[in-house]
């Protein structure tokens, strides 16, 4: 579905380039956001193409805004362009969310109402993408905070529709899952059971930070700056059970730690999908 | 009706007394805390990304003063790009018109010095070109002639000591007393992965300056002799291309050479 491994990744962070360089890591791609690397030149692009010799490479848009009620911006599209074709990415993934109105980027991955109107413009927007950029990429399902009241599409059968009628693979983050099951007091599983896992073409795990709210309600916020939690780790092993084993992203964006820390991770999700392997043999 | 939310949605992020966007529900809380989420994600993200690019203005404020001032230019001025390597170029100009900052008259300036230290850090990978390409050049055909800045070229001229000031707040150099308070200029260069920070003088800041702007050489040595009288033209030339900072040579009549 991708040009990805069926293996476990790591987010790249500039401050592990020379532990990294310095061995052969236990991974099978490093994962990047696009917006990081849209400079002209510079160390930030040598490297990414350093890395690219010897893993394979995944480019994460989080600026496309494709839950835009607006057109998409075509500037920004043609720069996601030039980077995919300097880098030759094995994936191109972005999200159902939106970050930009009125050309203010607001750096976040905002909510949109699931609805006929809106799943018609997300549709229009990821074909739009496909067409530029001339390749099949993956939407991601986000963490939320919120709900709105118009909408009247569960998001399993919004993301299945955008997949089924665009072409487009599914990046299924777990952490989202079950940050947005927490604070919406819904049933992880039963959003896992009615996903379109044959769409999936990649999954990230991350960690999310805890809270309360003024009813001392529990509430996750999709912080990426923590290893991933227990539940997660459990709901992502009965995914990859299901499905078998998928690329898999160990992403940690905040309070970025050591490179043998965030390998750890990796490794806890290698370990998982080698499981379902020897399962499978 | 999509259009109407999300611009809803948008004015009550940067606004805190803007109401919530009708529609907005959670299940188990209130709205408005729930919103408050996306609000303080929204302003702590861009505040971070300041953070990162200024981190010589928060060592000389303190975090809690940068923490306070980002917030009023975050909501102030949003980025108008997804591409947040730029954010921030009108921090500088924003410093200096903020009232409370006032008191610390070189912080615009160390300011720039970090901007165009990030803008450098991602300029384009071009080479230097080396000064033969002039000596063809007929000598009254030079002062028409425009020497063209690699990309990661940039100058920073202050009344303040603020190369020595950036220098101190970055690790550069030990912090201490400055005992002769007098303005400096910086040059901003990449000559290979690294960005590098050199004090140079007031006549040959102006005269880079001038050439970064596009004009001739002609007008450049003009600019920097009307700032330093004593400016050495031919010595500045010889620095331009000792420096490695010259992509290529245009003459007035011809295209570049080189």
């Amino acid at each position: 579905m991708t040009g990805l491994p069926r293996a476990a990744g790591a987010t790249f962070k500039t401050e592990h380039f020379s532990d990294i360089r310095a061995a052969r890591q236990p991974v099978g791609f490093f994962e990047v956001h696009a917006e990081n690397y849209m400079g002209a030149g510079g160390s930030a692009h040598a490297e990414l193409a350093s890395l690219r010799d010897d893993y394979a490479l995944s480019i994460h848009g989080v600026g496309l805004s494709i839950g835009s009620a607006g057109p998409l911006d075509r500037e920004h599209l043609a720069r996601v362009k030039a980077l995919c074709a300097r880098h030759e990415p094995d994936s191109f993934s972005e999200h159902l969310a939106w970050s930009t109105h009125d050309s203010a980027y607001f750096n976040d991955l905002l909510p949109l109402p699931y609805t006929e109107e809106t799943l018609a413009r997300v549709i229009a927007h990821v074909d739009e993408v496909q067409t530029a950029l001339g390749r099949r990429m993956l939407l991601e399902n986000p963490a939320t905070y919120v709900v709105f009241a118009e909408s009247d599409i569960p998001e399993t059968v919004f993301l299945e529709e955008i997949a089924r009628r665009t072409g487009c693979g599914l990046l299924l983050d777990v952490n989202n899952v079950f940050v947005s099951a927490v604070n919406h007091q819904t049933d992880a599983r039963a959003y896992l059971s009615a996903f379109p896992l044959e769409r999936v073409g990649e999954i990230h795990l991350a960690g999310h930070d805890e809270a309360e709210d003024a009813n001392g309600d529990k509430v996750l916020i999709d912080a990426h700056g923590s290893p991933v939690s227990d539940p997660v780790w459990t709901l992502y092993t009965e995914v990859i059970a299901r499905t078998g084993p998928v690329p898999t992203l160990v992403e940690w964006d905040n309070d970025v730690p050591s490179w043998e820390v965030l390998k750890r991770e990796a490794r806890l999700a290698q370990a998982v999908l080698d499981a379902a392997e020897r399962k499978a043999a | 009706m999509f259009t109407d939310l999300q611009r809803n949605f948008s004015n009550a992020l940067l606004d805190p007394d803007h109401v919530v966007p009708s529609g907005v529900t959670a299940r188990t809380a209130a709205a408005t805390e729930r919103f408050a989420i996306y609000r303080n994600n929204v302003i702590v993200g861009l505040v971070g990304a300041l953070r990162s690019r200024f981190p010589a203005v928060e060592k000389i404020v303190g975090v809690d003063y940068f923490a306070a001032v980002a917030r009023v230019f975050v909501s102030g001025h949003p980025p108008r790009s997804p591409v947040l390597l730029e954010y921030g170029d009108d921090f500088a100009a924003f410093l200096e018109r903020f009232e409370p900052a006032r008191e610390i008259p070189y912080l615009p300036d160390v300011a720039r010095i970090e901007s165009a230290r990030v803008r450098a850090y991602h300029a384009a990978d071009d080479t230097a070109c080396d000064a033969s390409g002039l000596v063809s050049v007929a000598p009254d055909r030079l002062p028409a002639t425009r020497l063209i800045l690699r990309d990661a070229v940039a100058v920073v001229r202050s009344v303040h000591p603020v190369v020595t000031i950036w220098a101190m707040n970055s690790g550069e150099r030990p912090v201490e007393e400055i005992v002769n308070w007098a303005g400096e200029c910086a040059l901003i260069v990449r000559p290979g992965r690294d960005v590098v920070v050199r004090q140079i003088d007031g006549g040959a800041a102006s005269f880079i300056a001038a050439l970064r702007r596009g004009e001739s050489l002609g007008v450049a040595v003009e600019s920097a002799l009307a700032d330093d009288t004593d400016f050495n033209t031919t010595q500045a030339v010889a620095d331009l291309f000792a420096h490695h900072l010259v992509a290529s040579i245009e003459t007035d009549t011809a295209g570049s050479i080189q």
